[in-house]
């Protein structure tokens, strides 16, 4: 499959804002094997590079698999291409965020107790992975 | 030798949920003649490093911050904030750009100077962990307990630049400093689960849960945390059946083995 344009300036603008670039992923899955959270994605995180790779753009869009990614950087740590997955899983977050009202997370989402529950960190953290 | 002092940056938890965290640090650091000195008007870090580098506007507040340092040392508690403080100097170094753009824009003169410092590496690289075994009055004989460093501490190694990301030992040696039995388990640098405690605490207790699991089973009484956050997934995220194991700030501990917790008063050595 030919990768539309959009999905190339996508990359284009992940490797200048990040250095990153998915085709440099040769597919041994050592991120997915350390990943912590993977038994809560629809996608391991070596499938969205994957994706990535062959211009799937709309499948990772569609995944649950960034919004679980809690940019642990354990997968960075243990890359041996050196990719960091941290900061192109917060490239598909932010290509989702960055269009005009997208959000993942509103306030009345958060049950009240939690709220009072919740440290500051958590919400702040949480507010700027998942909305701008 | 004259004094160094240290400028302390607190962030938005140590002056809410976490005031024990700060109360026992810094009632530490006086009993060690530290002169840690908050930094006046801070806000809050930011909690989370920007991963995309255009994301200018988030870099602006853990900046303003280093400016304000003024090049001395610049200490955190939480290792959230130290994680964030310490990678954008790192980006201000090495990003012209963003270097630019961001003091620009706070009309602030700076270019990634100054130590950024966890207060753990402060008490192992400046103070020192024999001296400060030196110090310990009340040793935590037989407490066994399992560090917890969790992420932002290690990872990315070559920034952070904290120990061994894969192999950590500092804690440990902490721990052993204040007479305790250190308890190390494998998934003591696994992620607590971090902010899926407000999007999916699901995943977070399970996530906090294989964590206490493997503390308890190793034998540990309790764990040691150095960021609130993993405090509050391991205390609270744990899902139901798993075993339950109380979690402490390692300034908790360190106020304890010095003598200065909350309740107790200094005694003249």
């Amino acid at each position: 499959m030919i990768p539309s344009a959009e999905h190339r300036r996508f990359l284009q603008e992940m490797k200048a804002h990040t250095g990153q670039d998915p085709a440099r992923c040769y597919q041994c899955a050592k991120c997915s094997a350390s990943c912590p959270v993977t038994e809560a994605m629809d996608l391991l995180p070596h499938q969205v590079i994957r994706l990535l790779q062959l211009g799937f753009n709309e499948k990772v869009q569609a995944s649950s698999t960034p919004w679980i990614c809690a940019t642990c950087f354990t997968c960075a740590a243990r890359c041996p291409r050196d990719l960091d997955l941290a900061r192109i899983m917060e490239g598909v977050r932010l290509s989702f965020l960055r269009r005009r009202g997208a959000t993942r997370l509103d306030p009345g989402d958060i049950a009240p107790e939690l709220l009072q529950k919740l440290p500051q960190q958590a919400l702040v953290s949480a507010f700027r992975k998942h909305s701008r | 030798m004259a004094r160094i002092r240290y400028r302390y940056f607190p962030g938005c938890t140590l002056k809410t949920q976490a005031q024990i965290m700060e109360q026992t640090a810094l009632a530490s650091a006086e009993a060690l003649g530290i002169q840690l000195e908050e930094l006046p008007r801070w806000q809050c870090c930011g909690a989370v490093f920007p991963l995309y580098e255009d994301e200018a506007i988030s870099l602006l507040s853990p900046v303003r911050t280093l400016a304000a340092a003024g090049g001395e040392p610049l200490v955190s508690l939480c290792a959230a904030c130290h994680h964030v403080l310490k990678r954008a100097q790192e980006a201000v170094r090495r990003n012209k750009e963003v270097r630019e753009k961001v003091t620009d824009f706070l009309q602030v003169d700076y270019g990634g100077e100054g130590r950024v410092l966890h207060f753990l590496e402060l008490l192992r690289d400046d103070y020192g962990f024999s001296r400060l075994a030196a110090e310990v009055r009340r040793p935590l004989a037989g407490q066994k307990l399992a560090p917890y460093y969790g992420c932002l501490l290690l990872r990315p190694g070559g920034v952070m630049q904290f120990d061994d990301p894969e192999n950590p030992e500092t804690m440990e040696e902490f721990l052993a400093a204040l007479g305790a039995d250190p308890v190390s388990t494998a998934y003591r640098t696994e992620c607590c689960g971090a902010y899926l405690s407000v999007t999916r605490s699901d995943v977070a207790a399970s996530t906090a849960g294989r964590i206490v699991e493997a503390a308890a089973k190793a034998g540990a009484e309790a764990l040691v945390a150095a960021c609130p956050l993993c405090r509050y997934n391991l205390e609270n995220s744990v899902g139901s059946g798993g075993p339950r194991l109380p979690v402490y700030y390692f300034t908790e501990l360190l106020a304890e083995a010095l003598g200065v917790a909350p309740g107790e008063e200094v005694k003249p050595g």
